[in-house]
């Protein structure tokens, strides 16, 4: 165990530094002067060659990765080439409007997504069970983009009972969560689909297993057989696929926050763009993908403590 | 009656004849899949001859028109006619999704068939760079790559390709290490047969299934990646209409008109849901081991 925690964490390690080589190098890949995209074409030559200064676009490109990976380490995300604001500062005032979007659409996924899963499972062919395997699969196919524009259309701007923009502020939570409701539908609504999919898949392979059979036969009550035996077991596929969803809730979470115009760090990276500002793009994405790897790290973990038939020793092909 | 039940069972033996489609279309999510499919190809191909209008064409004086005898499912701000835009918009969607899907394949397939075939040292990097490429959302990884690259529908062909080769490389690289323990690799190896023509010749015939069913789940969440760009602004340049950029005059304009909104809405969400249940029930068909495997 201690091995594989080992061997997992270093394999992490390199994962994260080469995930920031890729990011600083990835002004070099791109065909072009960088500076010049980023800036536009009416930027003036004084500009481009400060801007290039800055992000070290003048020196070679090992000198480049090296700078940003150290600086990076030392936890400097560099600062706005705009406003001279440090980046990172920007970072962490808008990452918890994110961090409570994605939890709590995540939250809602497994509140609807599971039980719906076991009643299909649990009672299939049913009318229900046939209404949310349709459901489901349509849920699956809606893009979050979609998912929230119509929630807009439809609540914020027709029906007029949901506020349309904004996150509203912490101090005031009420507020606050009225704000959030339609944000984390939008990008809740793939996610229910899913999980009720899988939960129903992996709950009746495991209700077919020989011990719940001799757990029936051993005449214990049926809600017992199911909550106590069968669900634990049946959960276990979801851990893991929960750590690959926060990475594309992440993804999804740009939409919704510039669809709802919600401070987040989806908005930055975007806003980011639009302003050619590429070295907070950079951070942020940097941010993303960290925050991606950590989520998949705890679900593995939690993967294999939960699962012990998981061989630790066995090569992962 | 007879004479009915009869031709059912005619239609029915001939669905059988056809080998794979037919079992697919003698599901009803299939067939469902199937004709949604279908629909979308043949605008793709024949929509010029019945878009009533121009995709660009502008009628000043009917701005933000409801559905009406004269647009049938309204115009946008500028007084476009939306259901030109969507059935031009199609052609945008097939145009982005099958070369991007076929790039991630090419590329996926050489890299997992190198690493697979060959392991060691080469297979550790292989393993590890595809872990870092995986550790961005890909979406995050496009916004970056096309916030230096510029919107185009190359570049984001390109960006979806290349985001998307990890995940084909994984699977073949899994079959390929599975494959590699047959007796046939074996036997054609104490033959004197190359490497080359071991792994071209004969393992890759075998893992092809599962990668070609991987890539037609991939299309409609291409499709909608595709969109989701152009809706942000990075996806194709206007006037050329992406349902994605359809969606994002009707944000833009959201307190004017639903219409945009509804209608691009609609037809993305059709379009992909035909394209997953004709996928899934093409998976079903062919590889019932396989189910389970999409990716979110």
């Amino acid at each position: 165990m201690l091995i594989y925690l080992l061997k997992r964490l270093i394999m992490t390690i390199v994962v994260v530094l080469l995930v920031m080589t890729i990011l600083a190098a990835l002004v070099n890949i791109v065909p072009g002067d960088a500076a010049r995209t980023m800036l536009g074409p009416r930027a003036t030559p004084d500009l481009i060659q400060k801007i290039r200064t800055q992000m070290d676009l003048d020196k070679p490109a090992l000198v480049q990765v090296a700078n940003f990976i150290w600086m990076t380490l030392h936890g400097s995300l560099g600062t706005d080439i705009f406003t001279g604001r440090p980046i990172g500062s920007l970072l962490l005032s808008v990452l918890p409007h994110t961090l409570i979007l994605a939890w709590s659409s995540l939250g809602l996924a497994v509140l609807l997504g599971i039980p719906l899963g076991v009643y299909s499972a649990t009672h299939p062919g049913s009318w229900l069970d046939r209404v949310t395997a349709i459901l489901s699969i349509s849920f699956i196919t809606i893009p979050s983009y979609v998912a929230g524009l119509f929630l807009l259309l439809i609540f914020a701007v027709q029906l007029k009972v949901m506020p349309v923009i904004g996150a509203g502020e912490l101090s005031q939570p009420w507020d606050y969560l009225r704000h959030l409701i339609l944000p984390a539908v939008a990008l809740a609504v793939t996610w229910i689909g899913y999980l009720a999919r899988l939960v129903r898949a992996s709950l009746l392979e495991v209700l077919n297993a020989d011990y719940v059979r001799s757990a029936r036969a051993a005449g214990l009550p049926q809600r017992l057989i199911l909550y106590k035996y069968a669900l634990k077991n049946a959960v276990i596929p979801t851990v893991a696929v929960l750590g690959v969803g926060i990475g594309n809730l992440m993804g999804g979470a740009i939409f919704v926050e510039i669809i709802f115009a919600r401070p987040g760090l989806g908005k930055l990276i975007f806003d980011s763009i639009e302003s050619r500002n590429y070295p907070i793009v950079r951070a942020g994405v940097l941010v993303v993908a960290l925050l991606f790897v950590a989520a998949n790290l705890l679900a593995d973990l939690a993967y294999t403590v939960l699962d012990p038939r998981i061989q630790l020793d066995k090569k992962r092909v | 009656m007879i004479y009915v039940s009869q031709r059912r069972s005619r239609l029915q033996r001939s669905l059988d004849r056809i080998p794979v489609l037919g079992d697919v279309l003698s599901r009803p999510l299939g067939l469902l899949g199937f004709l949604i499919v279908f629909a979308f190809l043949v605008v793709v191909i024949a929509g010029p001859l019945f878009a009533p209008y121009g995709y660009a064409q502008i009628d000043v004086y009917n701005k933000f028109s409801p559905p009406t005898s004269l647009h049938a499912l309204g115009t946008d701000h500028l007084g476009r006619d939306l259901l030109s835009r969507l059935i031009y918009g199609s052609r945008i969607a097939l145009t982005t999704a099958i070369p991007a899907v076929a790039i991630a394949l090419a590329g996926g397939i050489a890299l997992g068939l190198l690493a697979g075939y060959l392991g060691g040292y080469l297979d550790h990097i292989v393993v590890v760079v595809l872990d870092s490429i995986q550790a961005f959302p890909a979406l995050v990884l496009a916004l970056a790559v096309l916030a230096l690259l510029g919107p185009a529908q190359t570049n984001v062909i390109l960006v979806i390709g290349l985001t998307w080769i990890p995940g084909y490389a994984r699977v073949t690289r899994a079959q390929v290490f599975s494959a590699k323990e047959n007796l046939y690799v074996e036997a054609e190896r104490s033959l004197g047969a190359s490497g080359w023509r071991i792994v071209l010749g004969h393992i890759l015939p075998n893992i092809l299934a599962p990668l070609l069913i991987l890539a037609a789940m991939d299309l409609p969440v291409v499709i909608t990646f595709e969109a989701g760009l152009s809706f942000l602004g990075l996806g194709v340049r206007p006037p050329t209409p992406s349902w994605g950029s359809v969606l994002s005059d009707g944000f833009n304009n959201i307190f004017q008109t639903p219409w945009p909104i509804t209608w691009a809405g609609l037809t993305l969400m059709v379009t992909t849901l035909g394209f997953t249940l004709f996928g899934e029930t093409l998976r079903d068909v062919l590889d019932p081991r396989l189910s389970g495997t999409r990716r979110a």
